[in-house]
């Protein structure tokens, strides 16, 4: 018989070899799934490789492509950590690009910094009024912020769908002569594209940086502020944090805007370093904003690990758009993403429980013998600060 | 066939219903029983490759082709949930971020679209079709007859999936002990309910039904395979739970409304009416979250199980 037992201390060794034993399983699964689709597994690891860190020119648009998973991943952890579950990184990454590309357009002519500057500003708010709708549903209403902001995704796909392919928006490029083949949307001034220094052959773009920056603050948010102490308390137990007299629906609205502020700047990043204009199409292809909640699942919610995980993201993705083709199908890349992200999930929960083998006869005695075993009320799983990876806070998404 | 625009918009709801009704009334009962799974969109795309897929190998009569196609998407996506499943209830991760990831994993960049690209699905025509039946030889009827008379088989299925699990849930035994270890799994546990056994099954079956409902798109309504096809209803038919009240038979009538909703803005551009595509491809998110928040907002309860997305272990 085998039996559960919840860990009371974890040791960092745990920690440590346990995430990367998980890695190297969903290496073996992923060499299975290509060996069953017929396609040589070590050619295909070697070019991924190769297209997504050995070649500068790969390593550089990984890092583009991390820019905005990290950053939805940070989105998604702010708000998970709570126990407050923003899918709407995805949408909230859609306005923020409607914004920057709109502000870049109108601010033509001014230098370049200040453009930037404004981009990710007006990014960030219309990130913000995107994860407000949620958050200000769920404070008040207590309507179930994970439907709404996933909802919202799809209003702000066709939204921005709309303003390039069924309607003559600001938005759109009517002039140029391919633009009046095929809808596409205008291009921001030059000097407004972000700028990606180079260390060797390898551009460092700014999103990045910013990217990085945000994490560290985030990190210093959640575990170094009072904010941060709240959000902690908050997960725990939402009536604990009543108790403790915190404002849990003002709490709730803050955390959705810090949230949707990161997801509307990875929409900035997204313009101002990969697409120079608003492109539904493309942003609508390749949805970063839920590759963000795979970075944040894989980081364990974790900011500085969300960074780490991000890079892995971005790096599979890179390696995917080079290589697809017949012998790297599309849905490849997602199907991966996926295998590596339920090892890691499952290797989580060996961070967290111990798997006792036992004889049968004397674990049921023991289960028997031991009053307290049957008896545990379920508010036992709700411990104080535990990764969102277990169950926490259901109470928070049941509200009240 | 022409007909009142009442009489289309109303043959939309009954035949765009039909998928929300499966993969709504599957999810219901998986959270009857506790357990939220969020990754009901995955599993209808997944279904849906696969049921084309299998439609366009298997040989064999027509309808045998059909019949093995709704099994093969069914048990695909029942095996997805019993992977979940795993991950949920024996290894107590969060339902939220593994169904999400289900649902992701599923999705337009993964499996259902890798399946769609090995299998080479997109751009043809399926091999086999569900055509609506002629029932009763009343299809002629005015009005009621292309409702009630004139559906695809699996419309038909949906409506025997609405009664069986509404009689299920409150007319037998195994209904009641599912409710109640989804109240209160402790105490379901002690009047000697296998609580993990209750949740894995209907957690499994919830994942055929919504293989099923992905079907319904590719070998009915549709009937082609395109990536992500299913345009995240699956989500939809995860809100329209909340909006029952976990009720088999009010989840009906949603279903029905929202399949008016979807089909809306096609009815109207066949008489002539040009708004925008995305205003109403957008519309049945929109009438989600509104409803959502007018029906369910004001309610202090949630009404929905006590145990809903909290794993289950004697000790904890």
């Amino acid at each position: 018989m085998i039996r559960l037992e919840r860990r009371l201390t974890t040791s960092l060794w745990l920690r440590l070899v346990i995430p990367i034993g998980s890695l190297l399983v969903a290496f073996l699964i992923i060499t299975i799934v290509l060996m069953l689709s017929h396609v040589s597994p070590w050619s295909t690891y070697s070019s991924m490789v190769s297209a997504s860190i050995t070649s500068a020119a790969g390593l550089s648009e990984t890092f583009v492509i991390a820019t905005p998973i990290i950053l939805t991943g940070l989105c998604a952890t702010m708000a998970f950590r709570m126990g407050i579950y923003n899918i709407g990184g995805e949408g909230q990454l859609y306005m923020g690009a409607m914004a920057a590309s709109g502000v870049a357009l109108e601010l033509k002519g001014s230098p370049g910094f200040v453009i930037i500057i404004a981009m990710t500003v007006a990014a960030a708010l219309a990130g913000c009024v995107w994860s407000l709708i949620p958050g200000v549903l769920r404070a008040l209403f207590s309507t179930n912020e994970i439907l709404v902001s996933l909802m919202l995704n799809y209003v702000a796909g066709y939204f921005i769908s709309y303003l390039i392919f069924d309607s003559r928006s600001y938005w759109r490029d009517l002039t140029s002569a391919a633009g009046q083949i095929y809808p596409i949307g205008k291009a921001i001034p030059a000097n407004s594209w972000w700028p990606a220094p180079q260390i060797g052959n390898t551009g460092i773009p700014l999103g990045l940086m910013l990217a990085l920056v945000l994490t560290i603050a985030s990190a210093i948010l959640l575990r170094r502020t009072t904010l941060g102490l709240k959000i902690r308390i908050t997960a725990g137990s939402v009536t604990a944090a009543r108790y403790a007299g915190l404002k849990v629906r003002r709490l709730i609205i803050v955390v959705m805007l810090i949230s949707g502020a990161l997801a509307g700047i990875a929409g900035a990043a997204q313009v101002g370093s990969a697409s120079h204009a608003l492109d539904p199409a493309g942003v609508e292809q390749v949805q970063y904003g839920y590759a963000g909640i795979v970075a944040a699942a894989l980081g364990a919610f974790d900011p500085v690990l969300v960074f780490a995980g991000g890079l892995l993201l971005g790096a599979i993705t890179s390696a995917g758009s080079t290589l697809v083709g017949p012998s790297f199908p599309v849905g490849l890349v997602g199907t991966i993403e996926w295998i590596v992200l339920f090892s890691v999930i499952s290797g989580a929960f060996l961070v967290n429980y111990r798997v006792r083998w036992r004889r049968r006869g004397r674990g049921e005695e023991a289960l028997l013998a031991d009053p307290d075993a049957t008896s545990v009320p379920p508010e036992s799983e709700q411990v104080l600060g535990e990764q969102p990876y277990l169950s926490t806070s259901a109470q928070v998404t049941r509200g009240g | 066939m022409s007909s009142s625009i009442e009489v289309s918009l109303a043959v939309s709801g009954v035949t765009y219903g039909a998928p929300l009704v499966l993969a709504g009334t599957g999810e219901l009962l998986s959270e009857r029983g506790g357990v939220m799974n969020l990754g009901v969109d995955g599993m209808m795309l997944v279904g849906a490759a696969s049921g084309f897929w299998v439609c366009r190998v298997l040989p064999g009569p027509s309808w045998l082709a059909l019949l093995g196609s709704v099994v093969a998407a069914g048990v695909v996506g029942a095996l997805m949930a019993a992977l979940f499943a795993v991950i949920c209830i024996s290894w107590r991760a969060n339902q939220i971020v593994a169904g999400l990831a289900m649902a992701i994993g599923g999705g337009v960049l993964g499996l259902s679209s890798y399946l769609g690209s090995i299998g080479n699905l997109g751009g043809s025509a399926p091999a086999h079709v569900l055509n609506q039946i002629d029932l009763f030889g009343l299809a002629n009827l005015p009005a009621v007859g292309p409702l009630l008379f004139h559906e695809n088989i699996l419309v038909y299925a949906s409506w025997a999936v609405t009664l069986g699990a509404a009689f299920y849930l409150y007319r037998t035994r195994w209904g009641l002990f599912l409710r109640a270890a989804g109240e209160d799994p402790a105490a379901a546990d002690a009047m000697g309910v296998n609580v993990v056994r209750y949740r894995y099954t209907h957690t499994i079956l919830g994942g055929f039904l919504a293989g099923v409902g992905g079907a319904t798109y590719t070998l009915a309504l549709i009937p082609s395979w395109t990536n992500g096809m299913t345009t995240g209803l699956g989500f939809i038919a995860i809100g329209l739970v909340i909006l029952a009240l976990w009720n088999p038979i009010l989840l009906f009538g949603g279903a029905f409304l929202f399949g008016v909703v979807i089909n809306l803005g096609y009815v109207l551009e066949t008489r002539g009416v040009t708004i925008p595509p995305e205003f109403f491809a957008a519309l049945p998110y929109v009438v989600a979250i509104a409803t959502l928040v007018l029906l369910r907002g004001g309610a202090r309860r949630s009404g929905g199980p006590q145990a809903l997305g909290r794993p289950y272990s004697r000790a904890g």
